[in-house]
């Protein structure tokens, strides 16, 4: 059956005539040269007869759209247009509009998209298109309400081990049945359930497709549900009265709603009791300690000093115990934890950092970021076992400025590293290294001062305080160089530093040290 | 006791926990299942409750019993609220019974500490398991992490899980000190720690398992970690911190755990307080300015020392939005031409939204952007037009001192009152 280019205009039954935008009136009789479309009103059996026109140049001051619930439905196909792809999208909610206007809207639309101008639908503040993105608005948030408010109500079968069907009763604003069902096939697709509304119903029979009928009238559906008094008791106890905010209910939950909401049955009076059960929370006061659950726990702060006291009070681990406590500098106060030294408390070489980063501060353990990755691969590039030396940081508190959803290093005031010295000179002495290596100027002024300078200063082994020192390149400083030669550079460089330290320790040590390469 | 009994006493127990997200989480639906469910990125609210809180999920604690002395909370170890316990069985068919009936889109799901941390969390842990493994059930679920808990337990809390919490509950350790003697800042941030490591871990193993295996799509997916990542909550207003160190720490938390949002509760009063409290009504107002600020943070390039000055004591102005009074105290920036100005300044401009910004950049690409087009874009314009140019619109500086400006915008005092 044709439908485009019907002229028996207005005579059908259940047609509904709409003129085009461009039109003064309804009630013109139709022209020659006008086009009068009857069609179901969908979307789908709209788009093909608007591509029918379009191919056909009939312009959108010269079509009529008249809706026929009675006419013949164009087959399903899959919709492309290269001009647009957001159209359709737009365009399949906007059709679900109750004004009367749309499809005209809607095909005026289209024309000026595949007539000069690709673009419109970017161009907000044209007043079509202004209206479309508004029509399609106004659908949208229609859905949403019918996914959030449609209440089933359970219906046993008739006979026993006959399946439960859900029914919910639903009054939309727009023609949204079918195009919001798929949203609860989705979710209750195991379920039998059915959605009336005063526009068309939808069914599912737990499988193969949703299926819609006409619209019914509201007795149909089922006036209650054992489950509801639950329902009501949950919203009543959920409801704060010393937050009492109206307006905001209704903004979200407006009243029009409320008559199929079995819960906002209790409004009413929970905001009449609001003001007195708050008032009532105001002034009634504590009277008695007493506990009613048991023994309080410690405080984790407390299990650590047990942990502390099980220790010889001496030891690497009772130092790692005491900083995780630490909250000397202010860094402590954002950052996730001390990362303490980490090594054997019997090493001959012992590396020091700034402090710890993003990754370190995260899981606890010094090096082990992108600079710790570099200095893994230098170490073995010297030869050194990784596993044999002390690895630790100047500040043991992550420094940080936040940046969005990331931590930007911030280095230590010299305030904070000092106020940290004191957990570095108790692992110094624990551990009693041959020789300390200074990863970068923060590092090396723990004990050289603040004049040291890595350029100046670094690559050769000091003799202080009955031991070698070295200072050297941090190894995020390489990583902060552009690729290329001059990263290249300093990486040997990097290395050949950390080979001379490891030809500073004493020779029964040495082997303990490096890496069998047999 | 029956259930509804105890569901009285366990939901009115979990209520003063703000947050009700169900979004952001995994696309699933149970087409291909035996239960019911789906998640499909945004959330739903299923209802409101006359504070204007949105009903999401069904939200209770498994027991209100609690070995913690929380001076705020109201089912603290001294308090003499009325206790209750659900059976992991009871929690389970109520969410399976709302759902069904589509009263919510799932559960959130917190509890008092009862014996030890592991012991509360695996019985947490349960009722997620039973919903995910025993009735295929593919909504919306959300629970509350215990600090201090089991690593295993956490793993598993993040299988069934589609977000993870832990409440910082004050914004600093000093308060903590003070009003949650059990509670401690260095192991809530270990526990967000360990979720924010948990969750990327199953980010590198998806890239890496991508690039490298032959086996099929279904077997190739990692488990899923908490796919709707982790949130937090402070308490407002019942200590002295200001808005600045709350602020302070909410970018601290966004920066350091990805944190998905920190949610703000405005203290609330309880029955039988502890008189170390103070006795208040709720801070809506300041509540409701800490999230307009949360948002300019993390959508609108906004610092958190930028939004608080110090000269104010460090809080918020209760009467105008703080993007407002950001504008007000920078308006050598202003006026912001339309038709010129970076996305990055734009995002600057009172009263116009992300939104509106990105459509006007569309417009900008193809013609001149006019006043008749912020109108159509339904913005504020009126709010934006003395801090912006564009064809058509220049504002008169003697019509606009900041003087004059704050003044219209301020609400009337009456309607101030009503608002607190």
């Amino acid at each position: 059956m044709r439908q485009i280019g019907l002229f028996d205009a207005g005579t059908t039954a259940g047609l509904k005539r709409q003129s085009s935008l461009s039109d003064a009136g309804d009630t013109r009789t139709i022209q020659a040269g006008f086009r009068n479309v009857v069609f179901y009103p969908d979307f789908n059996n709209w788009w093909s007869s608007a591509s029918q026109c379009l191919q056909e140049n009939v312009s959108p001051s010269k079509v009529w759209w008249t809706e026929n619930r009675n006419a013949a439905r164009a087959p399903r196909k899959s919709l492309a247009m290269k001009e647009s792809a957001g159209f359709i999208q737009e365009a399949t909610a906007a059709s679900c509009h109750r004004s009367e206007d749309r499809w005209a809207l809607l095909y005026s639309i289209l024309w000026r998209l595949t007539h000069d101008e690709p673009q419109l639908l970017e161009l907000s503040g044209d007043p079509q298109v202004a209206k479309l993105h508004q029509y399609a608005k106004a659908v949208a948030r229609d859905v949403h309400k019918m996914k959030a408010f449609v209440r089933f109500r359970k219906v046993e079968g008739e006979s026993p081990g006959c399946v439960p069907r859900y029914i919910s009763w639903f009054e939309p604003q727009h023609f949204i049945v079918e195009y919001a069902a798929p949203f609860f096939k989705r979710r209750f697709s195991n379920m039998h359930w059915s959605i009336l509304t005063p526009v068309g119903c939808a069914h599912w029979e737990g499988e193969g497709d949703l299926w819609f009928s006409d619209s019914v009238d509201k007795d149909v559906a089922p006036d209650g549900d054992q489950f509801e008094d639950a329902w009501r008791v949950y919203y009543k106890s959920i409801f704060n009265p010393a937050r009492l905010k109206i307006s905001a209910m209704q903004s979200e939950m407006p009243k029009k709603y409320w008559k199929n909401l079995p819960e906002a049955k209790e409004i009413t009076a929970l905001v009449a009791s609001a003001e007195v059960s708050t008032q009532r929370m105001i002034k009634q006061r504590k009277v008695a300690d007493n506990f009613h659950c048991g023994a309080r726990p410690a405080h984790p702060d407390q299990i650590v000093h047990q942990q502390i006291q099980a220790t010889d009070g001496s030891s690497l681990q009772a130092l790692r115990l005491q900083a995780s406590l630490c909250s000397g500098c202010p860094q402590s106060v954002a950052a996730t934890q001390t990362v303490f030294g980490e090594g054997p408390d019997n090493a001959r070489l012992m590396i020091i950092g700034e402090q710890p980063g993003d990754e370190e501060d995260l899981h606890g353990k010094p090096f082990i970021g992108p600079a710790g990755k570099v200095l893994d691969a230098a170490l073995k590039h010297a030869g050194i076992d990784r596993r044999q030396c002390y690895l630790t940081n100047a500040v043991k508190h992550f420094g940080f400025e936040p940046r969005g959803k990331r931590r930007l290093h911030k280095r230590p005031d010299a305030s904070v590293v000092r106020a940290c010295a004191q957990w570095l000179q108790q692992e110094l002495s624990c551990v009693n290294p041959e020789v300390v290596v200074y990863l970068g100027a923060t590092a090396a002024s723990t004990c050289f001062g603040p004049q040291v300078r890595v350029s100046r200063d670094r690559g050769k082994l000091i003799y202080k305080d009955a031991r070698q020192h070295l200072i050297t390149t941090h190894p995020s400083s390489i990583l902060r160089l552009n690729r290329g030669a001059a990263q290249q550079n300093a990486y040997l460089q990097f290395i050949n530093d950390l080979k001379l330290c490891a030809s500073a320790v004493g020779l029964e040590n040495k082997a303990r040290l490096m890496v069998n390469k047999h | 006791m029956n259930t509804i009994e105890k569901l009285a006493i366990l939901a009115d127990a979990a209520k003063y926990d703000a947050s009700c997200a169900s979004s952001g989480s995994s696309n699933r639906n149970s087409l291909s299942g035996k239960g019911i469910g789906s998640t499909e990125g945004s959330g739903i609210c299923h209802a409101y409750a006359p504070d204007g809180r949105c009903i999401s999920l069904l939200k209770v604690l498994l027991t209100n019993f609690c070995i913690y002395e929380c001076a705020y909370c109201i089912n603290r170890n001294s308090s003499n609220a009325q206790r209750a316990r659900f059976s992991v069985e009871e929690v389970v068919n109520l969410t399976l019974d709302f759902y069904r009936r589509n009263y919510i889109e799932g559960l959130f799901l917190s509890s008092g500490v009862i014996r030890n941390p592991d012991y509360t969390m695996e019985q947490l842990v349960a009722v997620a398991r039973s919903l995910r493994e025993d009735h295929d059930f593919r909504g919306y679920i959300h629970l509350k992490t215990i600090p201090d808990a089991d690593g295993d337990l956490l793993a598993n809390a993040g299988k069934y899980a589609d977000r993870l919490s832990i409440n910082v509950e004050l914004p600093s350790q000093q308060a903590l000190v003070n009003l949650a003697p059990e509670k401690d800042h260095r192991t809530i941030k270990l526990s967000m720690a360990r979720i924010r490591t948990r969750r990327e871990e199953h980010v590198a193993d998806k890239r890496t398992k991508k690039i490298s295996s032959n086996l099929t799509p279904k077997q190739n997916k990692p488990p899923k970690f908490a796919p709707a990542g982790q949130s937090t909550q402070m308490i407002i207003g019942a200590e002295p911190s200001n808005d600045a160190s709350i602020l302070a720490m909410s970018s601290n938390l966004y920066a350091a755990y990805d944190l998905k949002r920190v949610y703000y509760s405005a203290f609330s009063p309880i029955v039988d307080s502890p008189t170390a409290l103070p006795s208040i009504r709720a801070p809506l107002v300041r509540e409701h300015r800490l999230y307009q600020s949360d948002w300019l943070m993390r959508f609108y390039g906004f610092s958190a020392n930028e939004l608080v000055e110090e000269a104010d004591g460090g809080m918020l102005d209760l009467q105008i939005d703080p993007k407002l009074s950001w504008a007000l105290r920078n308006r050598h920036l202003f006026p912001v031409d339309l038709n010129k100005a970076s996305r990055e300044l734009l995002l600057r401009v009172p009263g116009l939204g992300v939104k509106t910004i990105n459509k006007i950049l569309k417009i900008r690409r193809w013609q001149v952007v006019k006043l008749a087009d912020l109108i159509a874009l339904r913005a504020s314009v009126k709010r934006a037009m003395p801090f912006i140019v564009c064809a058509g619109h220049k504002p008169v500086e003697a019509d606009y001192s900041s003087e004059k400006l704050r003044a219209m915008f301020v609400p009337a005092a009456e309607q101030l009152q009503l608002a607190f």
